[in-house]
């Protein structure tokens, strides 16, 4: 085949347009600010995600519909990582490297959170997790606005030691959320002059607790803690409650409640199970009666709004406010602004970004389930993330970037 | 003592469930050499079968008892007329054929009830041994366990149907030649098999809930059951089901469940290895 000049002049005029496109990509990149999210919006761990992409969609729409940030609105990028860790990493990277995201939302269990943290901090994208976890990530990019132990598991085990007795029983999720809170758990029993009979942890897949269950009647534990994760370990409640157990042993949890399981649940199935967090629907403060408001004249049903759906739009719209702050969204400049002592009224109350930390004060609340409802028992207004605070300071060492954890 | 019968229960719990949800796949396995891949998503649907009808007003025993089976062995039916048929003989193509079955039928039921766990609660009230709560609903499970075995039993051994079952997947060409049509035998016994497969699905649905991928919480126990059992289907599948079910609870009892299934598939191992013919190629020889 001869290569004629007319060929040669159409395939030029491609390779020139070709080059071209990425210039025009990056002038429609100036008018929209990229926010990346990864969360599980199907497999296993949906009942956590569903909610909170939808709590992305609602922040960015509102925030979008008030004239957006800097004059520019606000794109979500959201990715469905299917409850599989490999897409984690995945999907992180096409953020960071293709989507060339502005801040990066996301990340639902711990093992997901550490399969993206390192990614975005190498990319230098500001990545917020908005999720309750066992504590102590001390990382100058990596800002967390969901609660530690040290706001939500002391006072439960705290309120569980006087009202029951000085012996718990913990079953954990075996990976790193459920090792390191059953030793958290085991510190706080500890410090009162109580004792933890024993821990047994679960992988995510196991649903059947019947030789648990029995062996927690033998050693005749005062109260169980279960901080356990997921779909399948729904079963452990439901058994539970099928050998009558419910009526004999009370039962602490430091997840409940966060996928909604008290609605997965029989009213007479989780009746009585105490819990500690940062946000109840019960919640009567006009800032979370408006939320629930917007959130069904937008998605309709309320039901599934639970804790980390709402942390996950707090910890959006304090991002928004540190972009107001710092008026750029130049990352440094915005960490900057985070660690202003800045704060956010959100649903669940006030959340103040801790600069020494990057872990967000909150208001705590310990409930009850009551007829699928979590009921408010008793409220602490700003509890600090103390238990990270112990061995983490970013103001001081700023380039530290490693994972604390409790020592017995 | 109390604490002995406890761990006692827990075992026949756990021996019942293994016969329970590999029954399904040793009638189809057993009898036809087919291996079916897409077992545990027919004990799956069965319990989302359950799941579905007693949420919509119909008694909860009614529904595990009598629809699930009958819809999972209709579906059993129609993969059998339109796919399976067309295999056999052919090990690996419908191993192939299955899997992929398989994955549309999680597909499917995702689909329709959304990626989400759901669940009914258990029909039965707990009861006191000794000092000790227990689950009356494992009770339930265990009394169905039996009588199904007692049932297949029966069937396989004492009707004309069972007769005819079985000398057809022995020699198909001598019950032709007798006048027996083994298409047809062959039909009934995989409809058979998948109405096992739904009824234990809807007998365990209130005690795990369910997710559609929870076939896979089914399938990876009932090969094992089934296989290390070998070609006899009832004694096979007890047999195992009794030595695996033991094992797997004495050693959770001990330490913890995930030890338990360690120590279970390590024990198949082992006994695949000494026997390969699985437990019946070597005792109860003559047995069904």
């Amino acid at each position: 085949m001869s290569y004629s000049r007319r060929r040669f002049i159409a395939s030029a005029s491609g390779v020139a347009a070709g080059t071209a496109l990425p210039f025009m990509q990056a002038l429609a990149q100036g008018a929209t600010i990229k926010l990346g999210s990864v969360l599980d919006n199907s497999g296993n761990l949906d009942a956590y995600g569903k909610p909170m992409v939808l709590a992305t969609t609602l922040a960015a729409e509102e925030i979008n519909a008030a004239g957006g940030l800097l004059g520019r609105k606000i794109q979500v990028v959201q990715y469905d990582t299917q409850s599989d860790i490999a897409l984690y990493t995945k999907y992180a990277q096409q953020l960071a490297r293709d989507d060339k995201v502005d801040v990066a939302h996301g990340g639902i269990t711990s093992a997901s959170r550490e399969a993206i943290r390192q990614t975005f901090k190498r990319a230098n994208v500001l990545y917020f997790y908005n999720v309750l976890y066992e504590g102590g990530v001390c990382d100058r990019n990596c800002f967390v606005t969901g609660t530690t132990p040290a706001q939500a598991v002391e006072p439960i085990v705290e309120i569980a030691q006087k009202q029951w007795g000085k012996k718990v029983y913990v079953l954990a999720a075996d990976y790193n959320y459920g090792q390191i809170t059953a030793k958290w758990v085991a510190h706080y029993v500890n410090q009162r002059g109580g004792s933890t009979l024993q821990t047994d942890f679960f992988p995510l897949d196991v649903a059947d607790f019947g030789s648990t269950i029995a062996k927690i009647q033998a050693a005749k534990p005062d109260s169980v803690c279960a901080a356990l994760v997921g779909g399948a370990h729904l079963s452990f409640f439901r058994q539970w409650a099928a050998s009558g157990m419910n009526k004999k042993i009370p039962l602490f949890s430091t997840t409940f409640g966060v996928g909604n399981e008290h609605l997965a649940l029989s009213a007479a199935e989780g009746d009585g199970i105490l819990i500690a967090g940062n946000y109840s629907q019960e919640e009567t403060t006009p800032a979370n009666k408006d939320f629930l408001a917007r959130w069904a004249k937008r998605f309709g049903d309320t039901k599934i709004v639970h804790e980390i759906a709402v942390s996950q739009y707090q910890g959006i719209k304090l991002w928004a406010e540190a972009v107001k702050k710092a008026g750029s969204l130049d990352r440094e400049k915005l960490i900057k602004a985070l660690e202003s002592g800045i704060s956010v009224e959100g649903p669940a109350g006030l959340v103040t970004m801790d600069p020494k930390t990057h872990h967000a004060a909150l208001d705590i609340k310990v409930m009850e389930v009551k007829g699928q409802k979590l009921t408010i028992k008793q409220s602490f207004k700003q509890r600090p993330p103390s238990d990270t605070a112990a061995s983490c300071n970013l103001e001081k060492n700023p380039n530290e970037n490693k994972q604390f954890e409790v020592t017995i | 003592m109390d604490y002995a019968a406890v761990v006692f229960l827990e075992i026949l719990y756990m021996i019942a469930f293994l016969a329970l949800t590999s029954a399904g796949l040793a009638v189809v396995f057993g009898m036809m050499r087919v291996i079916n891949l897409a077992h545990g998503e027919f004990v799956m649907i069965g319990g989302y079968v359950t799941i579905a009808a007693t949420r919509a007003g119909v008694d909860i025993f009614f529904s595990m008892l009598v629809l699930s089976p009958l819809v999972v062995g209709l579906l059993g039916l129609v993969v059998e007329r339109i796919v399976i048929r067309h295999l056999y003989g052919r090990m690996i193509d419908t191993m192939l054929a299955t899997w992929g079955l398989s994955l549309l039928m999680v597909g499917l039921v995702t689909l329709i009830f959304g990626n989400t766990a759901v669940s009914v609660t258990a029909p039965i009230q707990s009861y006191q041994v000794g000092a000790y709560q227990m689950g009356g609903y494992n009770l339930f499970i265990i009394a169905v366990a039996i009588l199904l075995m007692i049932a297949l039993w029966l069937v396989l051994r004492y009707t004309r149907l069972g007769l005819v079952a079985r000398g057809a997947m022995q020699n198909a060409d001598v019950a032709s030649s007798l006048g027996y049509n083994p298409q047809k035998i062959y039909m009934w016994t995989f409809t058979a098999g998948a109405a096992l497969s739904g009824l234990a699905g809807g007998v365990m649905a209130p005690l795990t809930g369910l997710l559609p991928s929870s076939g896979s919480l089914y399938i990876a126990k009932s090969f094992i059951t089934v296989i290390t059992g070998g070609a006899a289907i009832i004694s096979g599948t007890l047999a195992s089901s009794i030595i695996f079910g033991t094992v797997d609870q004495i050693v959770s009892f001990g330490s913890t469940p995930v030890i338990g299934e360690i120590v279970m598939l390590a024990l198949a191992i082992i006994v695949l290895r000494l026997m390969p013919q699985g437990i019946t190629g070597r005792f109860f020889k003559n047995s069904t």
